[in-house]
């Protein structure tokens, strides 16, 4: 008998995964292993996975949305993760990728904002320095071939000045008007470059929330990996406000009409 | 009894490299040069943002362009300079230009066998007062010359600038020679062309165009004052002169 569930009901052939259930297909080899193979583990993919974080400047300040889902493969594991989590007070960060790496760069910046604050210098840490500080953190895991297996949008505002910007697993940073990681880089992107560019001195917080929960709904009908509950972060001049869970309106009902394939017999 | 595996389990390597694309070119002229670079950011088929810099002001008569891996970019770039403050704080001068571009290739070179994936172009003023652009590979093998282009369009562009720079395939009428040294305004115009056309036929280029002109000791404006959209930055006045010249590309 085999004693490791995954491998249950599955392929013996571990070069498919026929149901393609990306990342569980890896499965524990039973095979004899190299006595030095287990000395160091490295992250080699993520396992319980956020999707799309999504994030805009208006007005006032920057606005971001992301689901509360963490995905175990194709399985919806956990409904009720915060994915938006606020650092000090001028700065939120929102998360797509491996929720445990997530919670772990949490509970890191958590340490850095309480040294900050007992040095008691009257300085507090803006987007900027948590956003310079993620980069180095990132790059240099990258370079130990350990990668902290995310991709970042940091958003916030300080000193009258909006910020916003990305960093990911590999280091790599950027900042723009509009920002999307994951599969909202491509479903919502596009949608929030034509809503946003060229209007973010004067978009309201109504619209910008309207845009963004426009966006979210996409993602729910195109994302398998989504889910319709999810929550918004406002960061303006009065500081962070991240939204209770709220849930998405959607229609299904042009589903009866679809024909061609799926169960229906005419 | 052993067993021994069909297959073995497929093993993804996390790769910690990326390209993001664009485009690096430099020119150096008699007592100028060109530092110019596009400011698209992409990865594959997404543009991540459409203004990233990757062309850097090192001290007054040094600029670098680096191209490739944007994150080993900035990390070098930050390297670099900090190096050049501590030279500062040694020497109280900055550093010239051709031992920047020693001090780049033992930087390059210190990580060989995990190299930064850049390609860099450091274009500015010589000790002499002449132009000067020096050229790298991502391990630190470098050479001065005239022009140099790097990057996802260099294939499309240096073979441009190998016929209007060096004029390659081009005989000079009778009785004259090609010129050794290009006017800074046709230069300009050269480097205006050449993104205008690697934006044309190449996806990873567009949105903006930065380019930066470093002017000799001395040296006159030579039509920089009519050029729309020049910002000038330079720090002593009577020594080197620096420019920035912004200009927008399609974003298509």
């Amino acid at each position: 008998m085999d004693h490791f569930p995954t491998n249950w009901g599955r392929p013996r052939n571990d070069a498919v995964d026929l149901y393609n259930t990306f990342p569980i297909h890896q499965r524990p080899s039973n095979v004899p292993k190299d006595a030095f193979s287990a000395g160091i583990q490295h992250t080699q993919q993520p396992i319980v996975t956020g999707t799309s974080v999504l994030a805009i400047k208006f007005k006032d300040g920057v606005m971001m949305a992301a689901d509360n889902l963490a995905s175990y493969g194709s399985l919806a594991r956990f409904r009720n993760i915060q994915r938006l989590c606020p650092v000090g007070e001028h700065t939120v960060l929102g998360a797509g990728g491996d929720m445990g790496d997530f919670q772990y760069i949490q509970a890191i910046l958590d340490e850095l904002i309480i040294d900050e604050f007992a040095a008691g210098d009257g300085h507090t840490l803006g987007p900027k320095e948590v956003h310079n500080y993620l980069s180095e953190l990132m790059y240099a895991r990258r370079s130990k071939m350990n990668p902290l297996w995310n991709a970042l949008l940091v958003g916030g505002f300080k000193d009258g000045e909006r910020f916003l910007a990305f960093v990911d697993l590999l280091g790599t940073t950027y900042s723009a008007s509009t920002l999307a990681t994951g599969y909202g880089a491509h479903i919502a992107q596009p949608l929030l470059r034509s809503a946003v560019e060229g209007r973010e001195d004067t978009l309201t917080e109504d619209e910008a929330r309207k845009i963004l929960e426009e966006s979210m709904r996409v993602l729910f009908y195109r994302d398998a990996r989504s889910l319709d509950q999810y929550q918004i972060a406002t960061i303006t001049a009065k500081g962070v406000d991240i939204s209770e869970s709220r849930k998405l309106e959607t229609a299904w009902s042009f589903a009866e009409g679809i024909r061609g394939y799926g169960a229906q017999t005419q | 009894m052993s067993r021994t595996p069909v297959s073995l389990p497929q093993q993804h390597q996390f790769n910690p490299y990326s390209e993001n694309g664009g485009t690096i070119l430099a020119i150096a002229g008699a007592n100028f040069s060109v530092i110019a670079g596009d400011t698209r950011q992409s990865e594959g088929y997404n543009i991540q943002t459409r203004y990233a810099p990757k062309v850097f002001r090192l001290t007054d008569k040094a600029v670098l362009a680096t191209n490739g891996f944007a994150a080993d970019g900035n990390m070098f770039v930050k390297k670099v300079r900090q190096r050049l403050e501590w030279y500062r704080h040694a020497h109280a001068r900055d550093m010239s230009l051709h031992a920047i571009a020693r001090l780049i290739q033992t930087m390059l070179y210190q990580r060989r066998f995990f190299p930064y994936y850049v390609y860099n172009i450091l274009g500015g003023i010589e000790d002499d007062g002449s132009g000067a652009v020096y050229s790298f590979d991502p391990v630190g093998s470098y050479e001065r010359e005239t022009c140099r282009a790097a990057g996802a369009a260099s294939s499309l562009v240096q073979p441009f600038l190998d016929n209007q720079i060096y004029f390659k395939n081009q005989t000079a009428p009778p009785g004259s020679a090609h010129p050794t040294h290009l006017p800074l305004a046709h230069v300009l115009s050269l480097v205006i062309d050449s993104f205008t056309s690697a934006t044309e036929r190449h996806i990873e280029v567009g949105d903006g165009l930065e380019m930066y002109v470093v002017l000799a000791k001395g040296s006159p404006l030579q039509g920089l004052d009519t050029i729309h959209g020049v910002t000038e930055l330079t720090n002593i006045p009577g020594g080197e002169r620096m420019f920035v010249i912004r200009r927008s590309l399609k974003r298509d």
